[in-house]
Order: structure tokens, then sequence, then C-alpha cells
């Protein structure tokens, strides 16, 4: 099942340089699996030490995926996932 | 070539307005515009809740940028302020700078009677200054 991937100007310059683009799998994991197997290097970006990245945030539709089941979240057909960088810093 | 970020003065009031009313902890949000033009500003929640640092609340992040997105809007400006250190880029500033397409502007209210806001851009880790200008 593909399903559509948001993503920022930032993560968009690993994946080939567009927003928007289709990745296959069942849960958000295997989303992203799928679309680091295209762009190696992805999913470090996302993913660290088996979580999500503390300054990644992951949505399915309009949820952070951290309030869901993370990267066992299970996908539907028809879902948008979003992968937006943490806005953040610090003096 | 001199790039300079315009922002009416009235927002940048109310960004002074929003790092008094948080203070002493970081307060921060976005500036959502079109073509360079700022079209709305958006408070957020800082999810750190700290005088230290600032992480977006995320799902005031995505509520924002879907909002961007449904009227074509980019993230023109983010914002934050600094309650005791000078309105410019800390190294955690730098290293968490991930949105490359926007300004990223500083309010200090170091010096309490007198805040002080500047634009920077934040690329690859360098930081150059930019001109901000009130319209």
């Amino acid at each position: 099942m593909a399903i559509e991937v948001k993503v920022t100007a930032n993560f968009a310059k690993l994946i080939g340089g567009d927003r928007s683009t289709r990745a296959e799998g069942s849960t958000i994991g295997e989303v992203l699996d799928d679309l680091d197997e295209r762009h190696p290097g992805f999913k470090r970006n996302v993913v660290a030490e088996g979580r999500i990245h503390r300054f990644v945030n992951v949505y399915l539709n309009d949820e952070d995926v951290r309030f869901l089941q993370q990267l066992d979240t299970p996908i539907s057909e028809g879902d948008v996932v979003s992968v937006l960088p943490a806005l953040a810093g610090g003096a | 070539m001199v790039v300079t970020l315009s922002l009416p003065r009235s927002l940048i009031d109310e960004m002074i307005a929003h790092a008094k009313e948080d203070a002493p902890n970081e307060c921060c949000g976005i500036i959502a515009g079109e073509d360079g033009r700022a079209a709305k500003l958006f408070r957020a929640t800082n999810a750190e809740a700290s005088p230290y640092r600032y992480n977006v609340e995320p799902r005031d992040l995505f509520r924002i940028f879907r909002e961007c997105e449904e009227n074509g809007w980019s993230f023109l400006a983010i914002y934050h302020s600094h309650t005791a250190s000078e309105a410019y880029p800390s190294p955690t500033d730098v290293r968490l700078a991930t949105w490359p397409e926007a300004y990223y502007v500083l309010v200090s209210l170091k010096d309490a009677g007198k805040p002080v806001v500047r634009a920077f851009r934040i690329l690859d880790g360098a930081i150059s200054e930019e001109e901000l200008a009130a319209i």
C-alpha cells in the first residue's frame, strides 16, 4: 500500500528534492524503511536508537505518532505521513 | 545584495510582547508569509517551558504548518526570545536550525527597558545577519 509522505525543505534534500513523495508500508517504521531503501541515509535523520529522533516530529494525518504507537503505528489507505524537523533551540 | 526582512511594526511589537509575557521563559512562534511578505503571526507553545531552551510544541507546529499549507504560505520567520542574553543565535540555536527557508528572528530582553530584535539566516551552521526593516 502506497501512501503520501510530506516533508519540509530540509528533508526534501534527502529524498531527491520533492516536498511530497509516496512510500510503501503498513506501519510508520515500514514507510521510513521504504524511503531509506530508495534514498539511503534518510532514516538515520529521522530515527535514532530505534526511536523517532528527539528533534524530529512524525505525524500520521494530524497526530504526532509519539502519541500513537510510534514506529509501530499502523497505516491505512489514504493516510498522509508528515515529517517535520523540530523547531527548537536554546540560549 | 542587501537582503532585508521587512515586517510590519505591529508584528515586531507582537514578538516583543510575547517575549515579555513568557519571561523568564523563552517564547517562540512563527511568522507565515508569501513572497517575502508577512501574512500572519502564530504564537506557539514552548514545550520546554524553560529560560534556556525552546521547542515548538509538536502539535502546535503541525497545526501551524497545515494552516500555512492551506493558505499557500511558507514559514517566513521563526522567532524566539533570549531573556538574559543577546539577540544572537546560540550554538544550540545553530545546531538545531533545520528550517533553511526561514529567517531566524531573535528577541532579547537582556535590557528589559530596551528589547532588541534582530534577524538572521542560519545555513549549514553559518550565521548571517540580515537587515530587519519595520514597515
